[in-house]
This record gives C-alpha cells, sequence and structure tokens, in this order.
C-alpha cells in the first residue's frame, strides 16, 4: 500500500470519524449522564488528569436513568407513537398524491420528459423553509384557501387548517412528493409495453391490467419511495413547528426544544438515541430492499 | 413505457404539477403586493424589496450563509469526490464496511440529530460556535451528497481509461487529473451545486451549530416565520427562488451540452481506433 493511497483513503476516513462517528459516541455518553446546573450542564465530566481513578469515578457516574425516565413520561412516549403515526398517513397520502403523477410522465410523450424530470427537481433544489412557509399564506384563517372556499360557496366560515395536524400532513405531502414520484417513475419508465399489450390481448380490461402487471411491476419504486418519505418525515422537525399547532407532537420538535428550552442535554441525548433505534429498522430494510434491486438489476 | 397519453393523465399531471408550483407562485406575486397584509392583494410594488435591502440584520445573516456554503461546499466537494473515489476505486482495505457506513448514513439520519451530536462534539473540544463550527458541521454532512453524486458516475464510467493511461507512462495523480476528472466534472459541479443549496438551506444543523454571533439566513428567517408572514420575508424568497431558478436551468444545459460534446468525442474515438 502506497502512500498516496493511504492519504487518498486516510483524509475522508478520518474527517468522518472524527464529526461523524465521535459525536455518536458522545451522545450515547451525555445520554447516560445526569442533568446537572453547571457549564457543561451535565455530570460525569471525564477528567482524565485524574488517571485511572478518574475514568472509574466517571463510569460509576453513568446510568440509564434517562431511558427509565423517556419509558415513564408519557409524554415521550406519546410523541414518539405520534410520529410513526404522521410519519405513516402522510407516506400513504403522499403515494396516492404521487403515483398518478408518475404514472402521467411514465406515458407523456418522450420529448416532454426531460422537461417534466426538470420540474419534479426544481422544488428540491428550493429552500425547504420557503416551500414550508409558503403554506402559511394559504391555510391560515384569512388565507387564500379559505378565501377560495368561502368564495365558492363550500364553507361560510374559515376553517381552521394552520397549526393543526392537517396543516403537518399537508406540508409533508407536499415537501416530500417529489422523492415519492422519483423512483416510481423509473420503475414504470422501465415497464416493457408489451406486457400490458398482451394482458389486454388476454383478456383484461385496462384497470385489471393495471392492477395485475403495472402496480407489481412499479412495486420495487413504490417501496423505496415509502422509505424515503417516512424515514425523514419520522424525524421532522421544520414542518412540525411551522405548520403544527399544540397538538402536533412530533419527535424532532421535541427534542429540538428539551435542548433549546429546557437546556436538558441528557434527556434530549437519550431522545436522540431512542430515535435513532426507531429509525434503524427502516433503514436496514430500504438498505436490503435496495441490494435487492441492484442483484436483480444485474 | 408510453402509449396512450389519455386525459386521466393530462389531469393528474395538471393537479400535481398546479399544487407542487402554486403556493411558490402566490408567495413570489404577493412579495410585489402594495399591502402589509400579505393575503389581500393591494397593487404592484417594489417597496419590501427595498426595505429588505435596508434591512442590516438580514443583509448580515446572507453575509454569513453565502460564507459558510461556499466554504463547507468546496471542502465538502473536495472531501466527496474522493470519499466517492475510495469507494468505488480503491478496493479492499480494513475497516471498508464501516467507511461506507458512514458515508451513507449522515444522508438519512434526522437533522436534529446531525445537529446534536456535532454541538456536542464543539462543545467537548472546547471549539468555539461561530462560522467555523457551521463550516464543519455543513462539510460533514453535505460531503456525503457529494459523494453519492460522484460515484454513481464513477461507476458508470470504464475503467480501462485511466488503466491506458497508466499504461502510457501517466503517473496515478497524472491519469486522475487528465482522464478521470474531465470525465466525472460534471458529476463534481453538481456535487458542488447540490452542497451548496444544502448548505443555503440547512435550519436545524446551523441553529445547533451556530453561535450567538452568528446567525444564518434560513435561521433568521425561521424565527421572523414564527411571527406569521411578512412581505418582507416574501421578497426574500422571492429572490431566493429565483437564484435557484435560474441556476438550476443554466447547470440543467450545460450538462446537456456537456454530455452531447463527450458523446460526440467518445464516438470519434472509437471510430479513429
Amino acid at each position: 500500500m502506497n502512500l498516496r493511497r493511504l492519504f487518498l483513503i486516510a483524509t475522508p476516513y478520518a474527517w468522518l470519524l472524527f464529526f461523524f462517528l465521535i459525536p455518536f459516541g458522545i451522545v450515547f455518553k451525555i445520554a447516560l449522564s445526569d442533568y446537572a446546573i453547571s457549564i457543561p450542564p451535565y455530570t460525569p465530566t471525564l477528567d482524565l488528569s485524574q488517571g485511572w481513578a478518574g475514568i472509574r469515578e466517571f463510569l460509576d457516574g453513568l446510568d440509564f436513568e434517562n431511558f427509565t425516565f423517556l419509558a415513564s413520561d408519557a409524554l415521550y412516549i406519546k410523541a414518539y407513537l405520534s410520529s410513526l403515526k404522521i410519519a405513516a398517513i402522510s407516506t400513504a397520502i403522499t403515494l396516492l398524491v404521487a403515483y398518478p403523477i408518475a404514472y402521467g410522465m411514465a406515458q407523456a410523450p418522450d420529448e416532454w420528459r426531460p422537461t417534466l424530470m426538470m420540474l419534479v427537481i426544481l422544488p428540491f433544489w428550493t429552500s425547504f423553509l420557503i416551500r414550508i412557509y409558503a403554506w402559511i399564506g394559504i391555510l391560515s384563517g384569512e388565507g387564500f384557501l379559505n378565501q377560495f372556499l368561502m368564495w365558492t360557496g363550500i364553507t361560510s366560515q374559515p376553517l381552521t387548517i394552520l397549526n393543526t395536524n392537517t396543516a403537518v400532513y399537508i406540508g409533508i405531502v407536499y415537501a416530500y412528493l417529489p422523492f415519492m414520484i422519483l423512483p416510481i417513475y423509473a420503475a414504470l419508465e422501465k415497464l416493457d409495453i408489451s406486457l400490458i399489450e398482451a394482458a389486454e390481448d388476454l383478456g383484461c380490461t385496462r384497470i385489471q391490467a393495471f392492477w395485475l402487471v403495472t402496480f407489481p411491476l412499479s412495486r420495487p419504486g413504490v417501496i423505496a419511495g415509502c422509505f424515503l418519505v417516512f424515514i425523514p418525515a419520522l424525524g421532522e422537525f421544520v414542518i412540525p413547528s411551522i405548520l403544527g399547532g399544540n397538538e402536533t407532537l412530533m419527535i424532532g420538535k421535541t427534542l429540538y426544544d428539551e435542548f433549546f428550552a429546557n437546556r436538558d442535554w441528557p434527556v434530549a441525548s437519550a431522545v436522540a438515541v431512542v430515535l435513532l433505534l426507531l429509525l434503524i429498522v427502516p433503514i436496514i430494510l430500504f438498505q436490503r430492499n435496495e441490494q435487492k434491486q441492484r442483484e436483480a438489476g444485474l | 413505457m408510453n402509449r396512450r397519453f389519455s386525459w386521466f393523465n393530462a389531469t393528474s399531471l395538471t393537479l400535481g404539477f398546479a399544487f407542487l408550483y402554486l403556493p411558490m407562485v402566490i408567495l413570489v406575486i404577493f412579495s410585489f403586493n402594495a399591502s402589509k397584509l400579505v393575503t389581500v392583494w393591494a397593487g404592484f410594488s417594489t417597496r419590501w424589496y427595498g426595505e429588505l435591502l435596508t434591512n442590516q440584520a438580514f443583509l448580515d445573516a446572507a453575509w454569513v450563509t453565502l460564507k459558510v456554503a461556499v466554504l463547507s461546499s468546496t471542502l465538502a466537494t473536495i472531501l466527496g469526490t474522493m470519499a466517492a473515489y475510495v469507494l468505488v476505486r480503491a478496493g479492499r482495505f480494513t475497516g471498508r464496511t464501516l467507511f461506507s457506513g458512514m458515508v451513507y448514513a449522515p444522508i438519512v439520519m434526522p437533522e436534529v440529530i446531525t445537529g446534536l451530536a456535532m454541538l456536542l462534539l464543539f462543545i467537548s473540544i472546547g471549539l468555539d460556535r461561530g462560522v467555523t463550527t457551521i463550516v464543519l458541521a455543513h462539510t460533514t454532512f453535505t460531503m456525503c451528497f457529494v459523494s453519492v453524486v460522484v460515484s454513481s458516475r464513477l461507476v458508470t464510467f470504464d475503467k480501462s481509461l485511466e488503466e491506458a493511461a497508466l499504461d502510457l507512462g501517466c503517473t496515478p495523480f497524472d491519469a486522475f487529473r487528465s482522464v478521470t476528472l474531465p470525465i466525472i466534472a460534471p458529476a463534481v459541479i453538481s456535487g458542488w451545486l447540490l452542497a451548496f443549496t444544502l448548505s443555503l438551506d440547512d435550519l436545524v444543523i446551523a441553529s445547533f451549530a451556530a453561535g450567538p454571533s452568528s446567525t444564518t439566513l434560513p435561521m433568521k428567517i425561521f424565527s421572523s416565520v414564527r411571527l406569521g408572514v411578512s412581505p418582507e420575508i416574501n421578497a426574500l424568497s422571492t429572490i431566493m427562488i429565483g437564484i435557484v431558478t435560474v441556476g438550476v436551468v443554466t447547470a440543467s444545459l450545460l450538462s446537456k451540452r456537456s454530455i452531447a460534446r463527450q458523446r460526440a468525442e467518445e464516438q470519434a474515438a472509437v471510430r479513429t481506433t
């Protein structure tokens, strides 16, 4: 192994070890510490100048108290469950909205497709914060949606949408729609049209052909899209804090408030550790799905 | 697949794109509203753009954001390209699994966790929070996106081109510079652009990594958004949407042209051999 190769591998490796892996070690450590009114606001702190005795004393100070606290406090359990629920429901809605769009793109004439692709990708490059912010003006009491609904006479009273869970669902669907459209479109685009024609020749109606041929063949894209929406939605912070209200409990927001408002670093770290554990299962499933796709593609 | 572009397809595309774009269109239109009431149209005016340009707090935040984005995306591009090269080309080495795990993990990690972890690191090594810490944090999470973009280009290009250069007497570095780099350049550039926009846009990680003295634009927007919609934020958003749109359209036109040129060159090379 020559020096150049070593340098090439070691530079990004060392960077990620120091700025990614070690910080997680610190999060775990602080999750086992106790809250203290000091700077930094937790105890024990590691004092290497005292040698082994210092390390022993440090290790003795660690415990799982924060995790038992999380498990015993209904607020945190509710926040985790409600994040799971919001993420699952909004993933399902996103799928229902995205599928017809991806299907339409796959059916569109060839010369339209690059433009359609760009139209899907462009919002992704636009500031996430601004796109969520744009919905405040639409959903608020005197917002455009209510103006429209009252103008058409569908409602006589303005609906309360902003600062409710409904607004959070709308925000998540809107923000993550491109993540769902792109993998489904990629799967549909590859689909061999003669399979559908064969199904129809054999007596399927269009709808039967869709359910028996098109949809099963697009399933890898659907699965990938669902993970791409569900995983980030679970830890979402910006959407619930801008569009959500008092009833909206999401764990990302709880963590942020615990840290910045309550300044309880050990509990915030414990919340982070549990969130990470919750995410590991979908992330591993997603990786396995991707792996399977790659192997099937070879 | 394509055939029979039905009315159903046309309707779902129209409604879908209306849903994606209407909120932004409304935002842009109402940034030119003369009234302070953001949902009632009172005539055309560029008043809010003027007020924005005299708002020192916003200008300062914009400057911090730009500095952070340029520095972190450049660092992230270098590190991310190296990481991609290691993953695709360096073969087996001890700890490769851990390395690829660390490259992909930040992409799926919730921002609140990454931000918290970064902050705890900075505090435990005694680094004062400010522009430097935001740059370090942004470099770390954006380099992973760069590495994904670059490695997807690296896997598709023919390794024998590099080997030919080496056989013809190039040093590995020369071969990288004169063969590999020109071929992956579009991916490296789009990686940089991606890192740049991610950094410009990031709220959560920056809030953790920033000290009290350094505020980025998203942080400033977030704190004023909590007080409700304001026409100044509409104006600011319009400027940012405009920059991104021009940037993305230009980049896609450029890459289309460079792909066409590259294909022509590759074909010419095949014909002469």
